[in-house]
């Protein structure tokens, strides 16, 4: 940071963008964004605006990657060289590849990958617009595109990241508390299973402050999950309105 | 033993629709007694059966089915075909000609080359093994004319509608022959290129608007409507003419 900010937290306990302590930030998602692709979502979490596209199940293309038990997926993760203040390469970082490992981990466990054995499901995260906390707001938006291409599954995957603050754990990091701020906890849970697929942990954190940052972040998710059902029911409920 | 909707009403992948003594059915799963769906869709109990009709899904093959695909490749003793659905299928040459083929002396190409369109039904499909196709019944075979249009698989039976009564009154108004590939695919033939159009823009909107009610006069009075269309713009063109 090129000047130093001296609170994240003014004295009524409002931050930067005047959100509370466990407060998300505006969000706005909208299911079948894309027509070329099978599903697709595109989510606006604050200044984040995210795009994601699946493609499949279709068989796998190089065949020896085909596995004889359950389909696979392949998930990648990209920032537009126009995402960030500064141009960032649009070749894949260190940072994206991992992103992508870690975002196809935590929905794996939510689709039924082994209904569908030597086929593959492609998914494409595009970042056009990153201000902090992209890899939770890519879960959400991906989970949504895969429910969008029909592909079976236990539950939609919703997921956010709490973290501390000028010593306050805080909901939904944006950049500036990400980068000011001491640790950041992403979390993505599959609320109807209770189950989560998420878990990591950047900075120092105390165990006390660590369980209440997950539980904090755990309930951020619940909320996101709501608007998740919203956005998906309203595709169809609006085609339904329209002609009765 | 509780359910937690509706009939007919909306659910999206991990609603909870059912606890205790139900069967599962289509686009749902069990775990400890309680039963969720999988995919979008509405829900349906029937006596103790719980099924999700699904608003958008693939195609997964199924013995018997017939399909629309497209030859994709040429190979030795046979073709791929895209039947759109996860898997590619095999149709073999030694079932297409009706005699003793020998791949050195038959060119398969000549056959069937590269993007020609079949009609086939599917003989052989396992987890294991991709499906296998056969053309050798009436019917069945290369397509020369019409039109192909692609809709959701799940959409087919409301495309059919009760006893048929959708597909038939479609038939009957446009006056064309259509065949309907389990996979989604749909293959109009008509007399004139008018008729064929108007049937495709009747199952577009089938598709779109196959879960609301009252669809079936809905689409007649559409299609009506089109044809006075047609005809008064027939008209026009005959007075100018004379």
């Amino acid at each position: 940071m090129s000047q130093k900010l001296e609170k994240l937290i003014d004295k009524k306990g409002l931050r930067l963008d005047g959100r509370k302590l466990d407060e998300l930030r505006s969000i706005k998602i909208e299911v079948g964004a894309l027509s070329n692709a099978d599903g697709s979502a595109y989510i606006q979490q604050g200044k984040n605006k995210i795009l994601a596209a699946v493609y499949g199940p279709k068989e796998l293309h190089p065949k020896h990657l085909a596995l004889p038990d359950r389909m696979v997926l392949r998930c990648r993760y990209h920032m537009a060289p126009f995402s960030v203040q500064e141009r960032k390469s649009p070749a894949p970082s260190r940072r994206e590849i991992e992103i992508s490992k870690v975002i196809r981990e935590a929905l794996e466990p939510s689709i039924f990958i082994e209904y569908y054995p030597r086929t593959s499901i492609d998914l494409f995260i595009e970042v056009l617009q990153a201000d902090g906390g992209t890899r939770c707001a890519s879960i959400t938006a991906a989970s949504l595109a895969l429910a969008d291409a029909g592909i079976p599954m236990r539950d939609l995957v919703a997921s956010c990241a709490a973290g501390k603050v000028d010593d306050t754990i805080v909901l939904d990091l944006m950049d500036t508390e990400d980068k000011v701020g001491t640790a950041d906890v992403p979390v993505a849970l599959m609320p109807n299973l209770n189950a989560i697929t998420l878990l990591q942990m950047d900075g120092i954190l105390t165990l006390e402050e660590f369980e209440k940052a997950v539980n904090l972040a755990l309930e951020g998710c619940r909320k996101i999950y709501t608007m998740q059902k919203e956005t998906l029911k309203a595709k169809y409920i609006g085609v339904k309105e329209v002609e009765e | 033993m509780p359910t937690f909707f509706e009939r007919r009403q909306l659910v999206t992948p991990g609603d909870l629709i059912a606890e205790g003594e139900y069967i599962v059915g289509e686009n749902a799963y069990k775990e400890d007694n309680k039963i969720y769906a999988s995919r979008v869709g509405l829900v349906e109990y029937e006596n103790k059966r719980v099924n999700v009709v699904a608003l958008k899904a693939f195609y997964i093959p199924k013995v018997g089915d017939t399909v629309i695909g497209t030859v994709i490749e040429v190979g030795f003793n046979g073709w791929m075909v895209n039947i759109h659905s996860p898997y590619l299928a095999i149709l073999r040459a030694s079932d297409v000609l009706s005699r003793p083929f020998k791949p050195q002396i038959d060119d398969l190409s000549e056959v069937l080359n590269v993007g020609d369109l079949v009609i086939a039904k599917i003989v052989a499909y396992d987890r294991a093994h991709d499906p296998q196709l056969t053309v050798g019944e009436p019917g069945l075979g290369k397509i020369t004319r019409g039109q192909v249009i692609k809709i959701t698989p799940t959409k087919i039976p409301r495309l059919i509608g009760r006893k048929g009564s959708m597909i038939s009154m479609i038939k009957q108004e446009t006056g064309c022959h259509i065949i309907i590939g389990h996979n989604g695919i749909v293959l109009i033939t008509g007399k004139r290129l008018e008729d064929e159009q108007l049937a495709m823009m009747a199952i577009h909107k089938i598709e779109k608007e196959s879960h609301t009610t009252g669809l079936t006069d809905r689409i007649a009075q559409l299609i009506k409507k089109e044809k006075e269309k047609a005809k008064q713009k027939e008209e026009i063109k005959s007075e100018s003419k004379t």
